[in-house]
């Protein structure tokens, strides 16, 4: 097999022993990104001179007898997050020459790591998006059927990883955004815990929602990414002071004594039959597996969309106001007065669903709409938490399939914004109960197109999640098939 | 109609966005269908429930008042559109 086609572990073995260099391996992988890229569109901005150069210094790191995790793997970036001297534009033309001074905490500690980073993954702009389409930049093609989305907004890392163009990625997840185009692309997705992995960095859409996760090939990548990037930062006013287990000492075929709770709310009417029977498939590999089900009922499931698209825009619509074109970004070059700069500046370069967001954003915050919309939106907020933490006293994780269909058709639901939405209906809950969720592919659709299932656990317990994964991943036997490109 | 046209408008300019008539009259009927929809809120009963603003309580994450290294003036400065080494550059504020 190809060194591109390998997962990190396989990798991370080889290059311990010196098989193969890091060098070998990003050549390898730059080539297959020469050879697919047009056809997926994965990336924004890719950088193989700098990926090479970091190669070489991993390679000297490793001829020096050192060891870490991630030393010399290539790695794709999903475009939201800071890297320095490497363009970074979160999907927006607003930031389009925008190149960080800084590294955001998560790359810091890649680079610490060994990592070489390839580029730059396309994605929805802002993070506001389901299907990678709102990207003015690079709309990515699902490597399983060129004709369907990649799902979004982490829609570039998914592919990349799913065409084998970077050995592993990082997403950002703020109502799925990992775990669905996880779910659409085949791979494994995983959102942790609020807090549990730093902000700072993070091209920030909704403040109390986001989350930075590994998309990777399996279930062991995703653990040893996490191993990296978790942990307490003091940059980050939200990051949790808690210890970071190894995650990969988790991982375990035999779930006997675990409790499995199947929340009703999340197979009904809308359910596609074949991700519905995919995800019974995975229920019962569970049980073979040792673990115990139990119905369990989320009763205000049904109510997560609505809370979460006035939360999200209204926190979008404050932290979008700092593209003014003052201190980087564009900036219409012709305004008669500061006022209009910022009119210009922000009406040029910001796509449709981003201003559609910051209007709803503001709207819901406004004198007058703010106790009816935001404030009843963060109520609902706390009964949504409620129903998990009653949850969690009768089993240890929740399965549940990651989204309602297989991916779409491109431009099948782009004009209607509210469809989009609603198809979130099932990763939402766990970002406003800032949970840890993981989309791991669980079947395929009669048409060829990947199916997830996702497990969801209490806060901090990602090794709950991971274990029941990885014993999934075993049983299920599917992890190494890979889309025809 | 949940938002009309007008308040769209309005809004728009507190967000200092611009839309053009198109843009308004196409914002204010996907608005006002989303609007519709997140109605949905007012079939539960939330009297007395605290809202929640994160999810997980945190208070007061304060560091010691000390000077620490920053971002030097020129790298904060690169990334300006318009810049004289020492400032943004903007067009007259007042």
């Amino acid at each position: 097999m190809e060194l591109y086609a390998l997962t990190l572990h396989e990798l991370a073995d080889r290059l311990a022993k010196r098989e193969i260099t890091s060098r070998e391996l990003t050549g390898s992988v730059l080539h297959r990104i020469e050879a697919v890229e047009e056809n997926i569109q994965a990336y924004i901005t890719l950088d193989p001179e700098g990926a090479l150069k970091q190669a070489e210094e991993a390679d000297r790191r490793l001829g020096e007898g050192e060891t870490a995790p991630l030393l010399g793997i290539p790695l794709a970036i999903k475009d939201v997050l800071c890297t320095k001297g490497l363009r970074t534009t979160a999907g927006s033309k607003i930031l389009e020459p925008f190149v960080p001074p800084y590294d955001a905490t998560v790359i810091d500690r890649l680079k610490k790591s060994g990592a070489v980073i390839l580029g730059k993954a396309s994605m929805d702009e802002f993070a506001m998006g389901s299907s990678n389409e709102n990207c003015p930049y690079t709309i990515p093609k699902n490597p399983w059927n060129r004709a369907h989305i990649c799902g979004g907004s982490s829609g570039g890392s998914a592919a990349a990883v799913a065409a084998d163009e970077c050995i592993a990625a990082l997403g950002s997840d703020t109502g799925g955004s990992i775990r669905q185009p996880a779910s659409h692309c085949g791979v494994v997705g995983l959102k942790p815990t609020y807090g549990r992995v730093s902000r700072f960095g993070l091209l920030a859409y909704a403040s109390s929602l986001d989350q930075i996760g590994p998309l990777t090939k399996d279930v062991t990548d995703a653990a040893l990414m996490m191993n990296v990037i978790a942990g307490y930062d003091p940059r980050d006013s939200t990051s949790i002071n808690l210890p970071v287990p190894d995650y990969t000492a988790s991982l375990a075929t035999d779930l006997k004594g675990i409790r499995v709770g199947i929340p009703r709310e999340y197979f009904g009417e809308g359910l596609d039959p074949e991700v519905e029977s995919a995800v019974h498939n995975a229920i019962k590999a569970l049980q073979e597996a040792g673990a115990e089900t139990v119905e369990i009922s989320l009763p205000h499931t049904a109510y997560g969309v609505a809370a979460y698209y006035i939360i999200a825009p209204a926190e979008a619509s404050s932290n979008l106001a700092r593209y003014d074109g003052v201190k980087y970004g564009y900036r219409d070059h012709e305004p008669q007065s500061l006022l209009e700069m910022y009119r210009l500046t922000r009406s040029q370069g910001f796509g449709p669903e981003v201003k559609r967001r910051i209007i709803i954003g503001t709207y819901a915050l406004s004198s007058g709409y703010y106790e009816a919309y935001y404030k009843k939106a963060s109520q609902v907020r706390t009964l949504i938490i409620e129903d998990f933490l009653k949850a969690f006293q009768q089993c240890d994780l929740l399965i549940s399939p990651v989204t309602p269909t297989p991916a779409w058709r491109l431009a099948e639901k782009s004009a209607d914004p509210l469809s989009m939405y609603l198809s979130d209906v099932l990763t939402i809950p766990t970002n406003l109960a800032g949970l840890p969720g993981i989309s791991v592919p669980c079947g395929f659709s009669r048409t060829g197109l990947p199916i997830g299932v996702q497990l969801q656990s209490s806060h901090f317990t990602e090794e709950k999640i991971l274990q029941a994964a990885f014993a999934l991943e075993q049983r299920l036997g599917i992890k190494n098939k890979k889309p025809q490109l | 109609m949940k938002i009309t046209a007008e308040e769209v408008r309005y809004v728009a300019r507190l967000a200092r966005l611009e839309l053009s008539p198109e843009e308004v009259s196409s914002t204010t009927e996907q608005l006002d269908r989303i609007l519709s929809y997140v109605d949905k809120l007012n079939e539960l009963n939330t009297e007395g429930v605290k809202p929640t603003t994160h999810a997980l309580a945190i208070n007061n994450a304060f560091r010691e008042d000390e000077v620490r290294a920053s971002l030097p003036q020129d790298e904060a400065l690169a990334n300006g559109p318009s810049h004289n080494r020492e400032a943004f550059i903007v067009p007259r504020v007042i």
